[in-house]
């Protein structure tokens, strides 16, 4: 690939989705963009990349972002976070609540994250008398909706952060794969969405899972999206990042107690220690 | 102090590399190939942790484990079943044996890793 083309690429994937390529680990480019070269009857991700830089494609342009966005992903990821938020957050807010709850999982991938939550949600269930939950799951790769709506795991993915028990429980065996059980994928409904697009037609969001993500984003991205999601959140709502990110140079956010990348938008709802 | 795993299976293969996951992940590894072999070595050093297979010669998981259980009190390993055998019927069969964890074969180190960490096994 040759510099201007890893340039072309980069450019690509950041202007649609704010996500930053390391333009020199050619080894993944090859990886991630190899199978739509295949599909799309090229000799190579070179004569892939020149293709769109002369036809300007969209739809493979967008093709291109959703595969270099990195997807990996497995149930209860750090598992505290899932703890912290059924133990300690789910009772409180379904105590304040008269209206439902609403909590996002709004990059997803493969939709692991979102079941986890549903699965946090149905373990708590004796315990949040008949409060109301909603679930949301969305990711900017249209195939990672497409897999999380089909909530199919291979046997790999199924036991990656999965107690048996909550496996044999929520998942039923499909031939060599392990499906979500009806009553667990109807808890969840499923959307593209493009983080650096208008969220506020989301509505307000009383929980919102965004976890190793925003490192990933060029500098105004993050903010954007961080800002987004403060104006998402109610006042006593919570923001999850993952355990190595931080939203602490955004004004309005506070870190909570206890848990690393976990945020409020009051200082005085902070989650306890535990 | 160092913990210890006893991998048990009767793929000197399975053993091997398991026995290396685990090892990586700070455990001093011991070997059986069957359950009358592991339940020998639990005898003279409970481990802290056991990686299971199911089917065995002499003595199947399955068998060793309920043995294993039926010892007089003492320290109880963390028991984790690691077998081909992966229909829910047979996996609840194992656990109700007294397992804490199982693993459906193939694995890779993730998983090891992953249910070692449920079953508070791994450092």
């Amino acid at each position: 690939m040759t510099p201007d083309d890893a340039e072309a690429l980069k450019m690509m994937v950041q202007s649609r989705s704010g996500v930053l390529v390391n333009a020199d680990n050619t080894y993944q480019i090859e990886s991630r963009l190899g199978p739509i070269a295949r599909r799309e009857g090229k000799a190579s991700v070179d004569e892939l990349i020149a293709a769109i830089r002369s036809n300007r494609d969209e739809r493979l342009m967008w093709a291109v972002t959703e595969a270099m966005v990195n997807t990996e992903s497995w149930f209860f990821r750090d598992s505290e976070p899932f703890d912290r938020l059924r133990k300690d957050i789910l009772p409180r807010l379904a105590a304040a609540r008269s209206r439902p709850i609403r909590i996002w999982s709004a990059s997803c991938a493969g939709g692991q994250e979102a079941y986890s939550l549903a699965m946090a949600v149905a373990e708590e269930r004796p315990s949040l008398g008949d409060a109301r939950i909603e679930l949301f799951g969305s990711d900017i790769s249209e195939a990672c909706i497409h897999k999380a709506q089909s909530g199919l795991y291979n046997p790999f993915e199924a036991q990656r952060g999965l107690p048996i028990r909550m496996l044999l429980r929520y998942f039923e065996k499909q031939d060599e794969m392990w499906k979500a059980r009806s009553d667990l994928a109807g808890a969840l409904r499923w959307r593209r969405i493009n983080l650096l697009s208008d969220l506020t037609p989301l509505g307000t969001m009383d929980v919102i899972f965004c976890r190793n993500t925003v490192n990933a984003f060029d500098r105004s991205s993050r903010r954007r999206v961080l800002e987004q999601f403060r104006g998402l959140l109610v006042e006593d709502g919570y923001l999850f990042l993952g355990l190595d990110e931080g939203a602490d140079d955004i004004e309005g956010f506070y870190p909570a107690a206890g848990l690393p990348g976990v945020y409020t938008r009051t200082p005085d709802r902070q989650v306890e220690a535990a | 102090m160092i913990r210890t795993c006893l991998v048990v299976d009767d793929s000197r293969v399975i053993r091997k590399v398991a026995g290396r996951i685990i090892e990586d992940m700070g455990y001093e590894v011991a070997e059986a190939g069957d359950g009358m072999e592991a339940l020998a070595w639990c005898r003279a050093a409970m481990p802290d942790a056991i990686l299971l297979d199911w089917n065995m010669p002499v003595m199947n998981g399955i068998e060793f484990l309920k043995a294993l259980r039926a010892e007089p009190e003492g320290k109880t390993p963390n028991v984790v079943f690691c077998s081909v055998e992966n229909d829910p019927a047979r996996i609840a069969e194992a656990l109700d044996a007294g397992a804490d964890e199982y693993i459906m074969k193939p694995f890779d180190g993730e998983i090891i890793l992953s249910k070692l960490s449920m079953v508070g096994a791994a450092r």
